[in-house]
């Protein structure tokens, strides 16, 4: 025989909410926005990014395409150069701060336009397989295997030297390669959702299945889906670089930092710092995106952190 | 575990079939492969003899049938460039590539398991910090760039190894660490999250109610647990190393099979690269296969059902 | 008889962001050879970590201490690790309430089985094979030998639970302590495994600490019970002494609460209790069963002492015995309620 015990909130430690007021959620979200310092150093460094990309036309010193025969592979200010090209000159005599300022901007339109791309058509296919299940979450769960069997790099540069290079062909090509982990994430996501009283209590009452996916599911998987979208974004400027550095991307005489370590390489020896530049931007690009990414999953989902 | 080995396998066949497709539909991306092939100075009859020579005169599923039918013969076709059987190619430059991959994630595993394992087992300490800081570097290393960093280091600050070449294993250490830590931060992390949270199971307090030692319960019951996941990565993992093989043969001039591809890249040698493209897949769908099962073996739950 | 367990005031303290929680805030036990102590309370009272703490499960972060705590005459407080682990598994073991996954997945029953007596008793795999046998088939588990090279996830939650207890049993330990042994099962298995266990107990001789919020379960197997409450024990005595005379109003409010056949009229509401439990975080007074106790008065604010009437015998109110005696009768009525509960 089992005793009715009245245990409704019957836990020490957790007081109800009359009995302490606590911070709303709001105050919450911004307490813990605040006090993740991966995301406000990861926020602060992408910003300081983007205002580089967005005001290089107006800050850049010089023109990224001038060449100046005369002034070629002039070092950066530190090792010996002049303030007039801060960072120093590239192989053709290009004012290597400009480029660099430039070059971000390349990097972070393909990293958002194919993010994108690749976000579309990754969130369809998953929750699609998320919400209907059966054959079609069998053809999606198929398709993504076939997708990761695929060296992308390979197939990646490969399609690009068959359909010649540019920045569009490069952002087609990563678009529509690296939507596996959207679909997986978002259908395993999905998955979760539509099993919630919820969703079936909206079917209950006769809502259309494109109103329960926009009003019931997408609210609740937005989270995964930013977060997702920045490491792919972080991957994509990746694989762009590595397309543009053997030659399978972007194409000169744009300033792509994979390019820019491409054209530096054969000077490796005597001046390390051509490629020391842009790698370091590179790396600090995608670090601060990930740190993002990281962050904005600890954040909206405290409870998944370990 | 018998018809979980056969779907599996029916599986892969299917993913291989597809994958085969996608790999022979890159010839029609180029427009016409004959004009390609013949080069600039070609005339119209050269080109047409091509076209027929090679069957690009007829009907598109009549050359994939007879492509596929020939690749599982073991034939790939000649290369466009070196005037030779594909397969004799790649049976020279698959062993180098296969040596670094295996060289890399073996190197990969050696050093993100122990890692991952230590911080999980002490979690915000020092070690657990470092080797969050190690992960997040490694995720955000451009793989070309970590390579010239330590061809600067390793081969011109400190010259104690070849910086280019493939003749002795030392041709070797660069690029296995640039490919291996590739695949550090993800395996890290998955054999960190895992070990948590075995460590915080039901059934390791059963084994520390038990009174068993340390190590036991360590090596026993909890790793044992928490390595089947690391399992199904490693494997992948390693198949997109090969992949991302391409890149550091390239950079360190190792003469593998991701070296030929971007070579064969380059001279739009179209049998070659799909010939590699294949066998990359190929081998990673069979290394799935295998993961999937010594994850099933491992598994009690699906090797007892 | 000589005292297996001796416990007087243990505390379990527990920081969390908000300061820190006083999960069990010094109570008193002692359960002797061949007895059954049951302690007994709703859901976050502090039994279970009363249990792990005995047991030095607790995770490093909670703060343990006692004035006594006495295991065999042996102090368990200022044992080491490796000194605790000698003594778990082999003098004491524990039977955990989640039988779905208190055994690992990976390693068959017997495997799992035989780890404490080749650990403790350096016993070769042969012995402790047949103690597996044997001790399965004492659990009332049919096939034992095949069943060694079962997993896990062949068992069914009872079958699982009867592992967990033949596992208990394999060092034949002093104390056996059963945190909720039969909450995660079905209702049907419930009463045979808690049958198992007063069996064994009585067959083994050993101690056994039960901790369960069923008071029907307390009245058929206990000989003593400890009525817990947000960390204090509240009442204690034999069984028949708690159920017959319960003194503290929150055990008359749990003895309330059990339907009675033949008594409680049809369709009639079930007692319960009214309010909810306090927080225990941060420094607390008086009596914290107050604000759900129809006779709490202003001197519950201050304190609530500790009334021993004998020996293993006392409660925790500011008011004298008779008129908890009178209270007791009025909401519960003089019939024997320990053979009501144990229908």
């Amino acid at each position: 025989m089992t005793i009715a015990i009245d245990d409704k909130g019957a836990r020490p430690g957790l007081p109800s909410a009359n009995q302490i007021t606590g911070p709303t959620p709001g105050q919450q979200l911004r307490k813990r926005i605040f006090g993740h310092y991966g995301l406000l150093i990861g926020a602060g460094i992408l910003g300081l990014i983007f205002l580089m990309a967005l005001s290089a036309p107006f800050l850049a010193p010089h023109d990224p395409y001038a060449q100046s025969l005369l002034a070629r592979v002039k070092p950066p200010v530190w090792l010996g150069g002049s303030w007039e090209n801060m960072l120093g000159t590239d192989v053709l005599g290009r004012d290597y701060l400009s480029r660099l300022m430039y070059g971000a901007q390349i990097s972070l339109l393909i990293g958002f336009a194919a993010a994108f791309i690749s976000g579309v058509i990754g969130t369809a296919m998953g929750v699609a397989a998320g919400y209907f299940g059966g054959k079609v979450d069998l053809v999606v769960t198929f398709l993504i295997t076939v997708r990761l069997s695929m060296p992308v790099v390979l197939v990646a540069l490969a399609v690009v030297a068959l359909v010649g290079g540019s920045l569009e062909v490069v952002i087609a090509v990563l678009g529509l390669l690296l939507w596996d982990r959207y679909a997986v994430v978002m259908r395993s996501a999905t998955m979760q959702i539509r099993q919630m009283d919820y969703v079936a209590s909206a079917r209950a009452v006769g809502c259309s299945t494109s109103r329960i996916l926009l009003t019931e599911i997408m609210p609740n998987i937005v989270n995964n889906l930013i977060v997702v979208a920045t490491l792919e974004m972080a991957h994509a400027i990746l694989l762009e670089a590595a397309l543009s550095f053997l030659g399978m991307g972007v194409q000169p005489p744009l300033p792509s930092w994979g390019l820019m370590v491409a054209e530096g390489k054969d000077y490796i020896l005597f001046e390390p710092w051509l490629i020391t530049i842009p790698g370091v931007a590179l790396f600090m690009m995608v670090l601060a995106i990930n740190l993002m990414g990281d962050g904005i999953r600890d954040v909206t989902a405290p409870e998944n952190r370990n | 575990m018998l018809i979980y080995t056969i779907k599996r396998f029916f599986l892969a066949i299917l993913v291989a079939l597809t994958v085969s497709v996608i790999t022979f539909s890159l010839n029609q991306l180029s427009g016409d492969p004959a004009i390609a092939m013949a080069g600039e100075t070609a005339s119209d009859s050269d080109i047409e003899y091509i076209r027929k020579l090679y069957g690009f005169d007829r009907p598109v599923h009549e050359q994939y049938l007879s492509w596929v039918a020939r690749a599982a013969q073991g034939d790939l076709g000649q290369s466009f460039y070196f005037r030779i059987p594909v397969t004799d190619l790649l049976a020279e430059r698959l062993p180098v590539s296969m040596i670094l991959g295996v060289s890399a994630i073996t190197f990969a595993i050696v050093l993100s398991v122990p890692l991952g394992v230590l911080a999980a087992m002490r979690p915000n300490s020092w070690l657990d910090r470092f080797a969050l800081g190690l992960s997040v570097v490694g995720q955000a290393m451009p793989s070309f760039w970590l390579a010239l960093m330590l061809i600067v280091l390793l081969g011109v600050m400190f010259p104690i190894l070849p910086m280019t070449g493939s003749d002795s294993w030392q041709n070797f250490v660069m690029p296995t660490i640039v490919l291996g830590y590739y695949a550090t931060p993800a395996i890290m992390r998955l054999t960190r999250a895992g070990m948590l949270e075995v460590l915080g199971s039901d059934y390791i307090r059963t084994a520390r109610a038990k009174g068993l030692k340390r190590h036991t319960i360590l090596f026993k019951h909890a790793l044992r647990n928490a390595v089947i996941p690391v399992v199904s990565l490693a494997a992948v993992q390693f198949g997109f190393m090969l992949g991302g093989s391409i890149v550091i043969e390239s950079i360190f001039a190792l003469h593998g099979a991701g070296y030929l591809a971007w070579e064969s890249i380059g001279r739009l040698d179209l049998p070659v690269v799909q010939a590699i493209v294949l066998v990359f897949s190929l081998f990673y769908i069979v290394l799935t296969f295998l993961s999937d099962l010594l994850n099933a073996w491992l598994d009690p739950r699906i090797r007892v059902s | 008889m000589s005292a297996v367990l001796e416990i007087t005031g243990l505390k379990v303290d527990i920081p969390v962001s908000a300061g820190d929680l006083h999960a069990v805030r010094g109570i008193d036990l002692s359960v002797g050879k061949g007895e059954t102590l049951c302690i007994v309370g709703e859901s976050g009272c502090g039994k279970s970590l009363t249990s792990l703490s005995i047991m030095g499960l607790l995770p490093s972060r909670a703060r343990v201490s006692a004035d006594m705590m006495n295991f065999t005459g042996r102090p368990l407080l200022s044992m080491s690790e490796t000194e605790l682990s000698d003594i778990r598994g082999d003098r004491m073991a524990m039977i955990f309430q989640e039988p779905m996954t208190s055994l690992n997945p990976s390693y068959s029953i017997g495997n799992q089985l035989m780890e404490p007596l080749i650990r403790h008793r350096n016993a070769s795999k042969d012995e402790a094979r047949k103690r597996a046998i044997y001790l399965l088939e004492k659990v009332g588990i049919t096939a034992a030998e095949s069943r060694l090279n079962q997993f896990p996830h062949q068992l069914s939650g009872g079958l699982r639970q009867r592992v967990m207890i033949a596992m208990a049993l394999m060092c034949d330990p002093e104390l056996i302590i059963a945190d909720e042994p039969t909450t995660a099962l079905d209702v049907t298995i419930q009463a045979q495994i808690l049958h198992l266990l007063a069996e064994l107990r009585r067959e083994f001789n050993s101690a056994l600490i039960l901790i369960t919020h069923d008071l029907g379960v307390v009245a058929r197997v206990a000989d003593k019970v400890a009525v817990m409450y947000a960390g204090r024990i509240v009442e204690t005595g034999r069984v028949e002494e708690v159920f017959n005379n319960p003194l503290h109003p929150y055990t008359q409010g749990l003895i309330n609460c059990i339907p009675i056949p033949g008594k409680t009229a049809r369709g009639s509401r079930l007692g319960s209790i009214p309010g909810i439990v306090p927080t225990l975080i941060g420094e607390t007074q008086g009596c914290s069963f107050r604000n759900r106790c129809a006779y709490a008065g202003p001197a519950c604010e201050i304190d609530d002492p500790v009334v021993e009437l004998a020996p293993g015998r006392s409660y925790r109110c500011v008011l004298p015995e008779d008129q908890l005696k009178r209270q007791g009768d009025e909401t519960i009525g003089k019939t024997g309620s320990l053979e009501a509960a144990s229908a």
